[in-house]
């Protein structure tokens, strides 16, 4: 079980407050970057990512690169080439692991398809995903750059909301980067959260464990002077059918440059430049980012670009109509962030379980809305509400331990 | 039966910017040794994000006025998906939905006559690498100073029918952009290359026939040769049954004289084209718009009208003037000088192109000072420096573009000396030293005074007005 895929042993002696991991997304160029990838396998970039540049700065010591599935796109780490992480032969997640373990007080990952907030959910921890462009890609592996959100687990919502205060902020250096003035609103509780709509047709298929959450966190809220409301929403109900377009069609572009050339993994035996390619990236990819490839490149396809990649991005835009539709009357949208607390056989069999069981994560993953989790249930909140989610998680949590 | 050709091109024009079009790299590579100006982001590697050159878009605008296109007024980048070594990031960034420009006219001049040539569309894109293949090794090096490079594509309408026509868009558009200054559009250099679309038809037909195209032409002879050749080729197939033709990417082998299959359309790639979520559309508002706009030049028709009519010059100067923008702006900021446009033209057609021609610059690399150049003719017609010695301060002006003529010519000793007591005295030192020439003279012997004048004149360091030297020197003699 590998929870660290490169470490600086160096990180040893830094005080457990300021130690914290980056998944294997997040490029540095003092350790290898590998993305959970045979692809990329022994990789150094010749630059680090800005999140962490801004971590370093504000002193904090990046203690190892955690364990990430194939490019961030599954459901926690399952798909990683360096092995998948599992506790008491239950499938678990390398930076909730180094978490619960006390290794470190925070992981910055990757939130391309929602492992985090899986992750998180699953192991009673905290993951903000924030509002897309609050804080720099510059320096990330790009998987789905129109969804790719720089998140943060940690234990309590306190040690998230410090990490999120040192890294959101704009970056000149990403074209999709908000105005500094914008990025800072996020970081304050200016919205107070009030009401909150729990669609409830998103909550089917999830099991009792789930379904307990959602009680629980509802009761907590009440107790806590915000309304939960119960509501439908279909379209929002569809979100990953879009997403997985969406996300295969950018993810298979971002991989495109893997091809064995440049460098990375090159195949052994070939004959001419289609066989390099072919045999290298045969060889070096695993199973779901295959069929990501697959998938993302037929959706791109001169055939079916109208029918399905263009149709996609007109789901995206009604999916952000209704969420704001919900926000005329509610400050959050509360769902679930998984079906489960953890993962059955049946769920593990299946390899591309992750294309179904995203539902939960997609909705926040397309429209790029800020998502925090708490209390194993997922809060979204209006376009750079981020420090209001955080400020009602820590207010409902508290009253949960009351 | 007769037939007429149907011929369309889409022009590559390599953008003169300082810098790549996503990255900070020098953009002016030709030349240079391999793999100096790149970076990770335009080596394609993970975790770099395109942050546009605002300065791209400005060029692109620029050529779409030019063409008389209409500007989208938003204007998205997409990705365009293949695999190829020297495209690092095995996608090129460029413009499939909402292109810069759109609906354009070129107008050019044939021996048949005038003629409009419709733009379809101007759009944006970065450029690939280059692959160098070494024979001797059997191995392939990968050059990525040209990735990322801006670059825009011309895409013309099936308007043009032979190959002299051809050649007089090409110049034309060369002309344009040039004027515009924002390419250099140099066949040799590969800054201009152009993919022609060829079919043939009935001559009156208004259906279009089958259509082949030629990838990456880069001489215009090249192109002729070509066009003559698929022209040829097609009217034989429909006459003659020698081939059936099909709709075809082909390569032109200029050597062997002959264009050959590259790939049918059936088997070409898909592109995969959709939009680039790491650049956000470019919003071109009214001031930047119009700023653009009224920088552009005048046309270079325009400025030859100007010239011959209210000017005054010839027509040989004012075409000699009209090749480039650079000679124009140079002349016309010297005219405003010195009030003397023949004056000034002179100066440039002689003095200022020799210059150009011994040091290997091209007119429109031209960086002299307008201004300066003015007042340097002036202090040549207003008799206070040589034309010798002027020339002598232009050629220190094209070393230090900072040379001011009149403080050149005063701290080197070049003004032209009006102290009657200095010339009476040198002319006396030189008659007194050379009695024979004097005596020559006398005896008739014109020759003799040009030998005593240019001892004078080298004792006086140039700076006299010969007539006052001339004059001084026989009234010493007939003393």
């Amino acid at each position: 079980m590998k929870l660290y895929i490169s470490e600086n042993p160096a990180a040893k002696s830094a005080d457990i407050s300021r130690r914290i991991a980056a998944d294997d997304m997040i490029l540095t160029s003092s350790l290898p970057t590998t993305a959970g990838s045979r692809m990329l396998k022994g990789y150094m970039s010749l630059f680090g990512a800005e999140v962490l540049t801004r971590l370093d700065n504000a002193g904090f010591t990046l203690a190892g690169k955690a364990n990430v599935g194939e490019f961030a796109v599954d459901l926690l780490g399952e798909t990683s080439y360096f092995g998948a992480v599992e506790t008491d032969g239950k499938l678990s997640n390398a930076a909730a692991e180094l978490l619960k373990a006390g290794e470190v007080s925070a992981v910055i990952t990757l939130d391309v398809n929602g492992y985090p907030r899986r992750a998180a959910a699953q192991n009673g921890l905290i993951s903000l995903k924030p509002t897309y462009g609050t804080v720099s890609r510059f320096g990330v592996i790009p998987a789905a750059c129109s969804g790719d959100t720089v998140s943060i687990m940690a234990n309590d919502t306190a040690a998230v909301s410090e990490i999120f205060a040192v890294i959101a902020g704009h970056d000149d250096k990403d074209g999709t980067s908000h105005p500094e003035a914008v990025c800072e609103t996020a970081k304050t509780a200016a919205v107070p959260i009030k009401r909150i709509a729990l669609p409830v047709n998103l909550t089917e298929g999830t099991n009792e464990d789930v379904k307990g959450k959602l009680a629980a966190f509802t009761a907590s809220a009440e107790a806590a002077g915000i309304e939960v409301v119960k509501v439908e929403s279909d379209i929002i109900a569809v979100s990953n059918i879009a997403w997985n377009i969406l996300m295969s069609a950018e993810v298979c572009n971002n991989v495109s440059r893997y091809d064995g050339v440049k460098y990375g993994y090159r195949a052994e035996n070939f004959s001419g430049i289609d066989e390099l390619y072919t045999n290298s990236r045969t060889e070096a990819f695993g199973e779901l980012i295959k069929s990501v490839i697959i998938f993302g490149s037929e959706t791109l396809s001169a055939d079916k670009y109208n029918k399905q990649y263009d149709k996609a991005l007109r789901i995206r835009r009604l999916i952000v109509e209704a969420f704001a539709e919900l926000f005329s009357e509610y400050d959050a949208v509360l769902l679930p962030a998984c079906s489960a607390l953890s993962y059955g056989e049946e769920i593990r069999a299946d390899k591309y379980a992750v294309y179904t069981e995203n539902r939960f994560t997609a909705p926040a993953s397309i429209t790029g809305l800020p998502a925090v989790v708490c209390g194993s249930v997922q809060l979204i909140g209006r376009a750079f509400s981020d420090g209001s989610l955080l400020a009602a998680a820590a207010k409902i949590t508290e009253s949960e331990g009351k | 039966m007769k037939y007429e050709t149907v011929i369309g091109l889409e022009v590559h024009v390599e953008l003169a910017t300082d810098s790549k079009i996503f990255c900070s790299c020098s953009a002016g590579s030709y030349g240079t040794e391999p793999n100096m100006h790149v970076c990770p982001a335009c080596c394609g590697m993970p975790g770099m994000l395109p942050v546009v050159n605002k300065r791209v878009i400005d060029f692109g605008m620029k050529a779409g006025m030019m063409l008389n296109c209409h500007i989208n007024r938003t204007t998205t980048f997409d990705k365009k998906n293949y695999y190829y070594p020297d495209l690092p990031s095995a996608f090129q960034t460029t413009q499939w939905f909402a292109p810069i420009a759109v609906k354009g006219l070129v107008e050019i001049k044939t021996s048949t006559g005038k003629k409009g040539i419709r733009i379809k569309q101007i759009h944006m894109e970065e450029d690939a690498g280059k692959l160098v293949h070494d024979i001797r090794e059997d191995t392939t090096h990968i050059d990525f100073n040209r990735t990322s490079v801006p670059l825009i594509e011309i895409v013309s309408e099936p308007d043009l029918s032979s190959a002299e026509e051809v050649e007089a868009y090409l110049d034309r558009l060369k002309t344009l952009l040039r004027y515009a200054r924002v390419a250099e559009c140099e066949m040799a250099h590969g800054t201009m290359r152009c993919d022609v679309n060829l079919s043939v038809r009935p001559e009156g037909s208004n259906v279009l026939g089958v259509r082949s195209e030629m990838k990456n032409m880069n001489s215009i002879e090249a192109i002729k040769r070509a066009i003559d050749y698929e022209t040829f080729r097609h009217i034989d197939a429909i006459e003659n049954g020698t081939e059936e033709l099909v709709q075809e990417t082909r390569r032109w082998d200029d050597i062997k004289g002959m264009s050959f299959a590259m790939r049918t359309k059936e088997t070409a790639g898909d592109y995969r084209y959709f939009p680039d979520p790491n650049v956000m559309p470019v919003v071109i508002d009214d001031k930047w718009y119009d700023g653009i706009k009224s920088s552009l030049p005048e046309f270079p028709e325009v400025r030859f009208e100007r010239y011959t009519t209210e000017l005054g010059l010839s027509e040989y100067d004012a075409r000699r003037l009209t090749e480039s923008i650079a000679l124009c702006e140079c002349f016309e900021a010297a005219c405003k000088v010195t009030g003397n446009p023949k004056d000034c033209v002179n100066w440039i057609t002689s003095e200022v192109m020799s210059i150009l021609g011994v040091r290997g610059i091209t007119y429109d690399q031209l960086k002299l000072d307008g201004n300066a150049l003015g007042e340097l003719i002036k202090l040549v017609s207003d008799s206070k420096v040589s034309r010798v010695n002027g020339r002598k301060i232009l050629d220190a002006m094209f070393d230090d573009g900072t040379v001011s003529p009149a403080e050149y010519a005063a701290s080197e000793g070049l003004i032209i000396s009006t102290d009657t007591d200095l010339i009476d005295k040198v002319v006396a030192e030189v008659v007194a030293a050379d009695p024979k020439s004097v005596a020559d003279y006398k005896g008739g012997k014109e020759k003799a005074l040009m030998a005593l004048f240019g001892k004078c004149m080298r004792q006086l360091k140039g700076n006299c007005d010969p007539q006052v030297l001339r004059k001084a020197l026989i009234a010493k003699i007939n003393e």
